[in-house]
């Protein structure tokens, strides 16, 4: 079993955008992973976070998405839906993610699992909190990774 | 860097001092994210508006072997590994997913290099993948949290240094950099300034072109023991080398005349300690097809010195500091331009700025290696102390004062204005280097860098204004102006748009659908 890499991404200073960050925040707060887990707040930090994927079997990514869906709606992919689908992506900090994962291609640090979850943003706008409908998603996204580990064989304990 | 500076602000401000030990992790710290930001950009960002990704397939690679080892003896330069690169290149661009490398104008009659150099250039753009992947290291070895460094303190660092204990910085670890700033400072000497002035003699035309408002201001940075920045301050005015001007901060101000703030005079400036932030957007409602550059037009306000526009950057660094008699930039600067064959005034243009950025690179990767001998001689000389806690008690601080904290970003100067009183920030503001070097025009109808550099660019396909690209990515923008959004089926939603009807090109920003 390789290791396994949860990175939140996003800015937290615009809002909805910051979603993946308070995930990972809350993800750490509550629970205590084994070694082979890394829990990461990438930030708006895109080639940056290659250096992060060596040996990286797992990768879950979990992020503010823009669908068409209704504010809150969560959304779950996996495979080569993952990057193509970011390189569709409204957001500012998307310009690094997708080429992340591309340089990860090329440099064949591509993990064999890429799972994303994410909820579709409601505000945009400068501020640290998360709007109603978004800030309610939270604790199920960390319920759904800590499940997604189970299902790998990675006990997370509560704390 | 905005944490530094911020941490500065406060500094200066309450009149803290910082220990020797302090300074020189700064500096190292500083000083490799200059050398990993500028491999970065000439590679990740740049270099593909000069070199053609598409080409490189129609490159032969005994002949790209031959290229690379007349330029360079960096070891990988085989026939073999040419020909592995091109394989990998021809199997993404075949799967269709090509990332990064998508959305460029491939083919574009602007691209000169022939098949061979794109083929290098694509080679190492792959390896300078793994060595920033390496060069990333140093930042876990200094202690900090990663991946985002959160060592700086009011009165010093958070890293302990001792050299006998297992937690802090100790001589395995200065060890270990330096072993680490080798490896970087070899590929900087040996594949990333070989490569610009492999691929320069291609693009000679671009040392007339994108050249700017000519003014340029260096903040200084990197100081030594006595205090004095090793990177000089000042600022050079028409393009005149002959003379450095002394900076007076008090003379930096912003205007708003052309942006989407509030202010209660459109005419006056504001110097940052009494700056105002306060949005109030009143351009066109998107969709639209143009910005009504005659009136506020940007989100970005103008900050001036002394009411003119300022270059800031690694050109306005290493200008300022040939101009100041620099002995180690005047060399290598002198290197280059020999190697060229051409004088000083090519450094005046989109050519120049992507030149400066390499020569910084070159020496401050000598620096870095340096300045680990610095530290480590003072903590042989028995000094430990990395933080000074005697700014810490609010009750000793002045009823009011103001601070200036100021860094030389990678992209350029960057100053945090702060005005604390009754112990609170009563007001805060920053300048970025992208703030000085994107700046609209002021009140007096002067424009900043970008658009001074863009005017009479050719541009050989409106449609596809490859040359905008290069002088803008020539001065870094900060990233979110790199952006491509795209909608959900994929169509580009924000390009760059040539604005011939004002008869002078303009990075205009153009809007389709929902942004």
């Amino acid at each position: 079993m390789g290791t396994t890499l949860i990175l939140g991404v996003g800015n937290l200073l615009l809002s909805d955008e910051g979603f993946g960050v308070h995930v990972i925040q809350r993800l750490t707060q509550c629970y205590r992973f084994p070694e082979e887990v890394q829990v990461l707040d990438g930030g708006t930090l895109g080639l940056d976070l290659l250096y992060y994927l060596e040996g990286v079997e797992n990768l879950i990514l979990v992020d503010a998405v823009q669908s068409e869906a209704e504010a809150g709606s969560l959304l779950r992919m996996e495979g080569d839906e993952v990057p193509a689908f970011l390189s569709l992506k409204m957001s500012p900090h998307q310009i690094g993610v997708p080429d992340m994962l591309f340089a990860a291609k090329l440099k064949d640090l591509y993990p064999r699992r890429v799972l994303l979850w994410g909820v579709q943003p409601e505000w945009l706008d400068i501020g640290l909190e998360l709007s109603p409908p978004v800030a309610a998603r939270v604790d199920e996204v960390v319920g759904e990774v800590v499940r997604q580990l189970e299902e790998w064989g990675i006990e997370a304990e509560r704390q | 860097m905005h944490a530094l500076c911020s941490v500065r602000a406060v500094e200066d401000a309450l009149g803290i001092q910082i220990p020797n030990n302090a300074r020189i992790l700064r500096n190292i710290i500083e000083g490799i994210q200059y050398v990993q930001d500028h491999v970065v950009h000439f590679y990740h960002l740049h270099a593909l508006d000069w070199v053609d990704v598409v080409s490189a397939l129609q490159a032969d690679p005994k002949a790209t072997s031959d290229l690379a080892q007349s330029i360079s003896d960096w070891p990988k330069s085989s026939t073999d590994y040419f020909a592995t690169v091109k394989a990998k290149l021809e199997a993404y661009v075949n799967s269709g997913q090509l990332g990064p490398f998508a959305n460029a104008y491939w083919g574009h009659p602007a691209y000169k290099l022939p098949p061979e150099a794109n083929l290098m250039a694509v080679a190492h753009y792959l390896e300078a993948l793994d060595w920033q992947r390496d060069v990333i290291r140093a930042h876990a070895l200094l202690g900090s949290k990663n991946p985002h460094l959160q060592t700086y303190l009011v009165g010093g660092m958070a890293s302990p240094i001792d050299p006998n204990s297992q937690s802090a910085i100790n001589a395995d670890t200065l060890a270990r950099l330096k072993d680490l700033f080798g490896r970087a400072r070899e590929f900087v000497e040996k594949v990333y300034l070989p490569d610009v002035l492999a691929v320069a003699p291609f693009y000679l035309d671009w040392a007339g072109i994108g050249g700017g408002v000519g003014n340029f201001l260096s903040y200084g940075d990197f100081a030594d023991s006595n205090g004095t920045p090793w990177i000089p301050q000042g600022y050079i005015l028409g393009k005149d080398l002959s003379k450095v001007y002394p900076l007076d901060q008090q003379q930096v101000k912003e205007y708003v005349t052309r942006s989407w703030y509030d202010t209660k005079d459109e005419k006056a400036g504001l110097h940052p300690w009494d700056g105002e932030t306060r949005p109030r957007y009143t351009g066109p409602k998107p969709p639209y097809e143009f910005l009504e550059t005659d009136q506020k037009y940007t989100w970005m306000k103008a900050p001036r010195l002394d009411e003119q526009p300022m270059e800031v950057g690694p050109l306005a660094r290493m200008l300022v500091a040939y101009a100041n008699g620099h002995q180690r930039v005047q060399e290598v600067v002198n290197a280059v331009l020999g190697t060229l064959g051409v004088g000083p005034e090519v450094l005046f243009s989109t050519l120049g700025r992507t030149a400066a950025r390499c020569i910084e690179t070159v020496v401050m990767a000598e620096k870095l290696i340096g300045w680990v001998d610095e530290l480590a001689a003072s903590m042989k000389g028995g000094d430990l102390k990395i933080h000074a806690w005697e700014g810490w008690d609010p009750s000793k601080w002045p009823a009011e004062a103001k601070g200036w904290g100021h860094t030389e970003a990678p992209r350029g100067a960057l100053g945090h204005w702060i005005h604390i009183k009754d112990q609170k920030i009563f007001n805060y503001q920053a300048v970025v280097p992208s703030t000085w070097n994107c700046s609209p025009r002021d009140a007096n109808g002067v424009s900043g860098p970008y658009e001074a550099a863009l005017l009479g660019t050719p541009i050989a396909d409106p449609a596809k204004p490859l040359e905008v690209l290069r002088t803008i990515h020539s001065f870094d923008p900060c990233m979110a102006c790199g952006v491509h959004l795209l909608d959900a089926q994929g169509r580009e939603i924000l390009n760059v748009a040539v604005d011939s009807a004002n008869g002078f090109v303009s990075p205009l920003l153009k809007f389709r659908g929902r942004v």
